[in-house]
C-alpha cells in the first residue's frame, strides 16, 4: 500500500513537468500549426541556465534561474521563429523535420559548450528532504515542481482570459484570418506565443534539475511524451493539457509500478491509441467549422 | 525534317528516361560496384541499400501518401529481430539456447522464440509482423481520422516505446546489446567474402524488385487514389472512397518494406540492436528521403544511399562535425529544396526560366512548366512559397 501511494507524488511531479513542456507545444501547435521538435532543447537550455547560475547564485541557483531561464529559452524560441519557422506556416510536417534539424545542432552545441557528461545542479537546502503525510513520503523537490506548474498554469490562464494580449492570442488560435481582418497583428501575436511557450520549456528545464542530472540529451527524454499530452489533450486547450499531462504522468508511474519499466511506455501508447478511438481530437476540442 | 520519328518522339517526351536510368543504375550497382569496390566498401554499400529499401517505404507513405511515418525503425526492427532470432536459434542447434540467454540466466527458451526455429516461419514473420502492426495501427488511427501531425507524433511515440521495451526485456531480446554474432545465413557463410558478395547481390535484387513493384503500384489506379488522398483527403471521401483504407494499405506496405530491409540488414551488418531503431534512426531515414526527394520513389533510394555514405565518410573523419552538418543540411533542404536533390534540377530550370522571362510571377500560365503531375503535390501552396523565397 505504501509503495503504491508513494508512486503518487512521482506521477504528479512527472505530470507537472510534462504540463510545463506541453503548454508551450499546445499553443504553438494549436495557433501556428508548428510542431517544434527543438522545444526539447529549450528545456535543456533552461536546465543549463540553472547550472551556469550556480557559480553566481550558489545553492539558490534554481530560484534565480526560473525567470532567467524563461527569458533565455523564450529568446531562443523567438529567434527560431523569426529566422526559420515563419517561412513554414501551413506546413506542419515540414516544421517537424526542420526543427529536428535545429535540435540536432543545439544538442551538439551543448555538447561542445558544456561537455558530453551529465552535470548536477545542487538543490537549495530547503528543497532537500521531504515530508510525510499519512504515511506517504513527499519529497520537497517534487512538491515544489507541482506548485511551480500550478503557478504557471494560473499565470497562463490569467494571461489568456484576462489580458488583451491573451485574448488576441485566443482569437488567432480560433480563426487566424478573421483575427487578421479584425485588425490583430497576427505575426506579432505569433512571436509572443512562441516566446511564452519556449520560456515555459525553460522553466520546465529548471524544474528538471531538481529530479535528475542535466545532459545535452535532456530534452529528448520528454519531448515525445509532451507531444502525446498535446495529442490527448486537444490542441491549444489549457484544460486539456492539464488533465492529459497529469493522467499521462500517473499512468506512466503506475504502469512502471505494476508491470515493469520497459512495458510502461507501451502501456501508455496503447492507452492513447485507445483514447483516440473515443475522442480522436483530444479531450477538449476547439470548435470550428473546419472539416475534421 | 521537323517531324521526329518514333524514337525522337520518345526522346522528346522523356519517356525513355525512366527505364534507361533504371538500367544505368542497375548496371552500376550490379556490375561496376562489385568489380571496383573492396569487400569492405561493398559491404557498406549493401548496408546503404538495406536502408534504401526502408526509405522506399517512406517514399510511398510520405511522398505519395502524405503520411509522415516517424516509426520506420519499429518495422525495421520487427523484421530484423524476426530474422535475427531465427539465425540465433539455427546457430545454437536443436534444443539449445542462444548464447546471450545463457549469459543472462534464462534457462528455458521463451515460448515466443520457439516457432522461429523454422526458417519458413521466420521469413513469414519478417513480412507479417510489421505488416500486422502497421495495418492495425493504421486502421485504428486513420479510421478515426487522426492524421497529419498527430499521426507523425503517434508513430514517433511508438518508436520510443518499442525501443524502451526492447532494452528492458534483456532475456527475451538481448537488451541494449541486441542480437549479434551470426555465422551463417541460409547456407551462406558470413565469414567468407565470396558469400558476402552473393548477399550483396541478393540485397540489390530485392531493392530493385521492390522499387519496380512500388513504381507499378504508384502508376496504378490505387496509386492515383493515394496521391489524391494526400492532396485532398476530404474530396476523395466525398467521391465515395474510404481514405482510411487507402492510407492503411500504403502504410502497411511501407512497414513491410522496412521489415524486409531489417531482415536483410541483419546478415549484412551482423547486428540488430535498439540503438538502430529508435526515434533518431527513424527520423534519419525520413531525413534521407527528404534529401533525396520525397515526391519521387527514386529520390528515396538516392537519398538513403547518399546520406548514409556521407555519414560514414564524415563520421570517419570528424565525428562531432557530422551532427552540425546534418542539422544544417536538413534545415537547408527543408527551407530551400523541399523536393530534394531530385527536384533541384527542375527547380534550377524553373529559376532560369523565370530569369529569362524577366521575372514573371510564379504560376503564370505562359511559363513553360510542367503541370502538376504525380511527382508534386497538386496543391502547391506549400512548395511555391519556398520557391518564391529562393527566387526573390
Amino acid at each position: 500500500m505504501n509503495a503504491f501511494a508513494n508512486q503518487l507524488p512521482i506521477g504528479l511531479s512527472i505530470g507537472a513537468v510534462l504540463l510545463l513542456i506541453a503548454l508551450g507545444l499546445t499553443f504553438t501547435f494549436g495557433q501556428m500549426g508548428v510542431i517544434n521538435m527543438a522545444h526539447g532543447e529549450f528545456i535543456m537550455a533552461g536546465a543549463y541556465t540553472a547550472y551556469m547560475l550556480q557559480d553566481w547564485a550558489g545553492r539558490q541557483a534554481v530560484l534565480v534561474a526560473l525567470p532567467v531561464a524563461f527569458v533565455v529559452a523564450g529568446l531562443m524560441g523567438l529567434v527560431l521563429e523569426r529566422a526559420l519557422i515563419r517561412r513554414f506556416y501551413g506546413r506542419p510536417l515540414d516544421t517537424l523535420l526542420l526543427t529536428w534539424g535545429v535540435s540536432l545542432v543545439l544538442q551538439q552545441a551543448a555538447r561542445d559548450m558544456f561537455g558530453a557528461p551529465n552535470v548536477q545542479v545542487r538543490a537549495p537546502s530547503w528543497l532537500v528532504g521531504g515530508a510525510e503525510w499519512f504515511g506517504v513520503r513527499i519529497p520537497h523537490a517534487r512538491m515544489f515542481i507541482f506548485v511551480l506548474a500550478m503557478v504557471c498554469v494560473a499565470g497562463i490562464w490569467f494571461y489568456l482570459a484576462r489580458t488583451k494580449q491573451g485574448r488576441r492570442m485566443q482569437a488567432v488560435m480560433q480563426n487566424r484570418d478573421l483575427a487578421a481582418c479584425s485588425g490583430i497583428a497576427t505575426s506579432r501575436v505569433d512571436q509572443r506565443t512562441f516566446f511564452i511557450g519556449s520560456g515555459l520549456a525553460g522553466i520546465a528545464g529548471v524544474a528538471l534539475t531538481l529530479i535528475g542530472p542535466v545532459g545535452p540529451a535532456l530534452g529528448t527524454y520528454y519531448i515525445v511524451d509532451a507531444f502525446l499530452v498535446v495529442v490527448a489533450g486537444g490542441l491549444g486547450r489549457l484544460q486539456g493539457a492539464v488533465i492529459a499531462a497529469f493522467v499521462l504522468g500517473l499512468v506512466n508511474s503506475y504502469a512502471e509500478f505494476w508491470s515493469d519499466a520497459s512495458l510502461a511506455k507501451v502501456v501508455v501508447f496503447a492507452v492513447i491509441i485507445g483514447f483516440l478511438q473515443l475522442r480522436p481530437q483530444g479531450l477538449f476540442v476547439l470548435r470550428s467549422r473546419k472539416l475534421t | 525534317m521537323n517531324t521526329p520519328g518514333l524514337l525522337g518522339r520518345r526522346l522528346k517526351s522523356g519517356r525513355w528516361r525512366g527505364p534507361a536510368g533504371f538500367l544505368a543504375v542497375a548496371l552500376l550497382v550490379l556490375a561496376v560496384a562489385p568489380a571496383t569496390l573492396s569487400p569492405f566498401r561493398l559491404e557498406l554499400l549493401a548496408k546503404y541499400l538495406c536502408f534504401a529499401i526502408a526509405a522506399l517505404g517512406i517514399g510511398l507513405a510520405w511522398g505519395k501518401g502524405g503520411m509522415l511515418t516517424l516509426g520506420q525503425g519499429v518495422f525495421f526492427g520487427l523484421g530484423g529481430y524476426a530474422m535475427a532470432m531465427h539465425l540465433k536459434l539455427a546457430e545454437a542447434g536443436p534444443g539449445e539456447l542462444p548464447d546471450f540467454m545463457v549469459w543472462s540466466g534464462v534457462e528455458e527458451l521463451p515460448l515466443l522464440w520457439e516457432p522461429f526455429r523454422q526458417p519458413w516461419f521466420a521469413v513469414l514473420m519478417v513480412v507479417v509482423l510489421p505488416g500486422t502492426v502497421a495495418a492495425l495501427l493504421g486502421l485504428l488511427v486513420f479510421g478515426r481520422r487522426v492524421r497529419g501531425a498527430y499521426f507523425a507524433i503517434l508513430t514517433q511515440a511508438l518508436a520510443a516505446a518499442f525501443v524502451i521495451w526492447l532494452v528492458g526485456e534483456q532475456g527475451l531480446t538481448g537488451g541494449t546489446n541486441g542480437l549479434t554474432n551470426f555465422s551463417s545465413f541460409f547456407g551462406l557463410d558470413l565469414a567468407s567474402d565470396a558469400d558476402r558478395r552473393v548477399l550483396y547481390f541478393a540485397v540489390a535484387a530485392v531493392l530493385g524488385l521492390m522499387y519496380l513493384g512500388f513504381r507499378h503500384l504508384v502508376a496504378s489506379r490505387y496509386g492515383r487514389l493515394l496521391v489524391a488522398v494526400r492532396d485532398g483527403e476530404d474530396r476523395v471521401r466525398f467521391l465515395g472512397y474510404d481514405p482510411a483504407v487507402v492510407k492503411t494499405v500504403a502504410f502497411t506496405l511501407s512497414a513491410i518494406s522496412a521489415g524486409i530491409a531489417g531482415a536483410l540488414f541483419v546478415p549484412v551488418v551482423g547486428i540488430i540492436s535498439p540503438a538502430l531503431l529508435g526515434v533518431v534512426p527513424s527520423l534519419e531515414l525520413v531525413f534521407a528521403v527528404a534529401v533525396g526527394g520525397r515526391y519521387v520513389l527514386a529520390g528515396a533510394v538516392l537519398g538513403a544511399v547518399l546520406l548514409n555514405y556521407a555519414k560514414t565518410t564524415f563520421s570517419e573523419n570528424f565525428a562531432d562535425g557530422w551532427l552540425y552538418l546534418q542539422g544544417a543540411l536538413f534545415i537547408a533542404v527543408m527551407a530551400y529544396a523541399p523536393k530534394g536533390v531530385v527536384g533541384l534540377v527542375g527547380q534550377i530550370r524553373d529559376f532560369a526560366a523565370t530569369r529569362r522571362l524577366g521575372r514573371q510571377p510564379a504560376g503564370d500560365s505562359s511559363r513553360p512548366t510542367r503541370g502538376p503531375g504525380d511527382d508534386e503535390p497538386a496543391r502547391p501552396a506549400e512548395a511555391v512559397d519556398v520557391e518564391k523565397e529562393a527566387v526573390a
